[in-house]
């Protein structure tokens, strides 16, 4: 068990490769910066397998969980409020740490492949192993404090790679939008701990747990507010509505970045953001059902706005958004070690989906257009077959990941009551959109014949394969484990759920369900673009309203620009810009650049550049002071006044 | 010789008349300082108030019994030498280079 001991090392080590690469790397050979990204999250990853291991073979150890390190040098004491660099490892952070590292290193390996003919090589990697270094940090992070540090800094990870293709405006764009909309999450978090700290006084997570738990009186109030507070932060990174404008736009970044953070890592931080805050939660009701709600809601949403994306990347970012969603409707019926099997399993296939996407962009020489795509399977075999995988895990087919997961979720939300009911319904339509859309890609990009027989696809190299072999073996496997058993494991760290007694036998009935509504999607997918291939157009044409209405996203874009960004536009320019800045400043320093001026030019006339004349100030000066020390004036003057009025005749 | 004139002898000067002698001395100084073109003849001025500052230097240590006044003197008359060393040499300098030392004409610290 001595691997825990160095568990500062889990951050520190791809912290060590972004220095690394960012200040040498642009002197270094490819092959040496690529050794470099690949080993640090490498050491990461068998570390965190060694604790594990460790773990799964001394029950003791196990039970001594969770383990605490806190850095003696201390961060913030201020008065009776202390901060410290504090480490947490216990069941939910060991499964999030196993999942970034693991997903990370895949993603590392495939990205040696992806990006060997692109510019700034050093670059992207320094970028992806800092993004690492902060995720983890969030990950391990024993008090909110530390969190947001991990937190804020995979948000700028996230806008430097969204932005790696700088020199592209949209990318550049995308990064600040990115960015912007973050912070106004960001807001929320800091309001949160404003609120955790004026209440608790401590903003460390076991504390407020315990703190909550010896008070009953902890119900509702102040806990909701700092509960809407904190999801608000979760809505901005794990891009939830209101705010997942951003998370489409960050398909600018490259395929891989779009595959570990904008998919499988960053954005479920808000999730486990609230997973880890579950007391808090849990003792708030109402910021639960806000939280099942809008999960529900984007679920729904997002997977409407996927049916007629034709840019293969945004239906992927449509379906993450999507897929979030269901997590946040796990959390909100407090089913949080469902969220999180949602979150482990949705991390495989959807970084399985985007790379392999990655691997037919590459093939086809950047195309990223659907319509142009078609017949792939028989030139991107082992693609094709890793993609077939993941289709069908995301759309829930036992005996494949996301069928136990999503189930899961479902289950829980089935057994919420009556509002339970009506989760469920949405999800469960949610899942029919998602399995008809994903067959939709399917068939457009691998089915039928090509639709462009300019382009020559080739198959992808060793490096790009290799880890899409691995994901699509996690993908199958990974929901094996079982939410019993998962469940049970990171019961210590989430709590486990209390589920009213139903009926038992409305488990197996409520899984055949989902699959008959996979099965369904499959066969709507199959028949209108495999069967009858001019029908979507047909239908395009009898429905123009709502088409229009999903291709221009509910046009929330649009309505944000006028709501928002046009005012806020508006005031920087007229406000801050014109009455501020021009009048008020400008003005301000004419007025301090005149007087100077005006003082000056009066004052340069004493500056004669004649000797004499200055000798003659000083001595006036000299006859002055004397004057001055000399006479008593505190006598002279009463004494001299008199003086006066007696000859004036008084 | 004439007693009451020994009687004169003997007796002290006053305190006084030293400091109006140093102040005539001074005041002739900065006069001359401030009026004269030459710049040799400001130059003088110049020895001039020191020496009327050494003067009341001279007579307060003789006053008071005190030494260190009269150390200072030694230092004054130090540095004027030193300083007229320098001084001569830059006057030579300014008078090389100009042709002229009228106070007057050189006023190169004139914007």
């Amino acid at each position: 068990m001595n691997a825990i001991l160095y568990l500062w090392l889990i951050p520190l080590l791809p912290f060590a490769g972004f220095l690394l690469n960012g200040i040498l790397g642009r002197r270094l050979p490819k092959w040496l910066v690529a050794t470099v990204a690949l080993l640090a999250p490498l050491a990461a990853f068998c570390m965190i397998l060694q604790i594990s291991i460790g773990l799964y073979a001394s029950p003791v150890a196990f039970s001594h969980l969770p383990f605490i390190q806190t850095c003696p040098l201390g961060w913030i004491n201020v008065g009776t409020f202390h901060a410290d660099f504090s480490f947490v490892l216990d069941q939910l952070s060991l499964t999030m740490l196993l999942v970034i590292t693991g997903v990370g290193f895949l993603i590392h390996i495939y990205s040696v492949g992806y990006m060997s003919h692109e510019e700034g090589y050093a670059r992207y990697f320094s970028y992806l192993n800092l993004f690492l270094f902060f995720m983890t940090v969030l990950v391990l992070a024993g008090n909110a404090l530390l969190m947001f540090v991990g937190w804020e800094g995979v948000g700028l990870a996230s806008y430097l790679l969204i932005g790696f293709y700088f020199q592209k405006k949209s990318a550049a764009d995308a990064g600040k939008k990115a960015f912007i909309v973050n912070r106004i999450g960001d807001f929320g978090f800091l309001i949160g701990m404003f609120l955790l700290v004026a209440n608790f006084g401590t903003l460390t997570f076991t504390e407020i747990a315990t703190k909550l738990g010896q008070d009953p009186g902890w119900q509702g109030g102040v806990v909701t507010v700092i509960a809407l507070c904190l999801l608000l932060g979760a809505t901005g990174k794990s891009a939830q509505l209101p705010l997942y404008i951003w998370l489409p736009d960050a398909m600018e970044g490259p395929t891989p970045v779009s595959a570990l953070i904008h998919a499988a890592t960053m954005v479920t931080a808000g999730v486990y953001m609230i997973a880890r805050n579950h007391v808090l939660f849990d003792h708030s009701p109402f910021a639960l059902s806000v939280i099942a709600i809008i999960g529900a809601a984007t679920a729904l949403f997002a997977a409407t706005i996927a049916l007629v994306q034709n840019d293969i990347k945004r239906v992927l970012a449509y379906s993450t958004i999507s897929q979030l969603g269901y997590m946040f409707l796990g959390c909100g019926v407090a089913a949080y070690s469902a969220a999180i099997f949602h979150l482990m399993t949705h991390a495989f296939f959807k970084a399985l989906l985007f790379l392999a996407a990655g691997s037919v962009i590459h093939g086809l020489g950047g195309e990223q257009d659907l319509r142009k795509m078609g017949g792939l399977w028989k030139k991107l075999p082992v693609t094709f077959w890793t993609m077939t995988v993941a289709v069908f895990a995301i759309a829930g087919f036992p005996p494949l990941a996301a069928y136990f997961s999503k189930d899961a979720i479902l289950y829980a939300a089935f057994t919420q009551g009556t509002n339970g009911k009506i989760l469920w319904t949405v999800g469960l339509i949610t899942a029919l959109l998602t399995s008809f859309y994903m067959f939709r890609l399917w068939y457009m990009a691998f089915m039928g014949t090509s639709r462009n027989p300019e382009t020559h696809p080739h198959e992808s190299p060793f490096t790009m394969l290799g880890p899409l072999t691995i994901l699509a073996l996690l993908s199958i496997c990974g929901g094996l484990i079982g939410i019993e058993r998962f469940g049970n494991f990171l019961a210590p760290s989430v709590g486990a759920r209390l589920i009213d007694l139903t009926d038992p036998r409305v488990e197996p009935v409520l899984g055949i369900v989902a699959v008959a509504i996979a099965v369904l999607g499959w066969f709507v997918a199959f028949s209108l673009y495999s069967e009858h291939p001019k029908q979507p157009a047909r239908l395009v044409a009898a429905l123009p309203r709502g088409y229009k209405l999903l291709v221009h996203k509910y046009y929330v874009d649009e309505i944000y620009g006028y709501v928002v960004v046009k005012p806020l536009l508006g005031i920087s320019k007229f406000v801050l810009e014109y009455v501020v800045d021009v009048a008020i400043l400008g003005g301000l320093a004419w007025l301090l650049g005149g007087i100077a001026t005006f003082a000056g030019a009066i004052l340069q006339r004493w500056q004669s550049g004649n000797i004499r004349s200055y000798a003659a100030w000083v001595a006036a000066g000299a006859a002055a002071l004397l004057l001055f020390v000399l006479v008593p004036w505190g006598t002279v003057w009463p004494e001299s006044l008199a003086f006066v009025w007696k000859v004036a005749g008084h | 010789m004439n007693p009451a004139y020994t009687q004169l002898l003997q007796q002290d000067v006053p305190l006084a008349w030293y400091l109006v002698l140093s102040a005539a001395l001074f005041s002739l100084g900065v006069v001359g300082f401030l009026i004269k073109r030459n710049l040799i003849t400001v130059f003088m001025s110049i020895e001039l108030m020191l020496n009327a500052v050494n003067l009341s230097f001279v007579t307060f240590a003789h006053q008071w019994h005190a030494v260190k006044g009269q150390i200072f003197v030694f230092f004054v008359m130090m540095v004027a030498a030193a300083e007229a060393a320098v001084g001569l040499a830059i006057i030579i300098a300014v008078f090389r280079a100009r042709a002229t030392l009228a106070v007057d004409r050189i006023d190169l610290m004139k914007l």
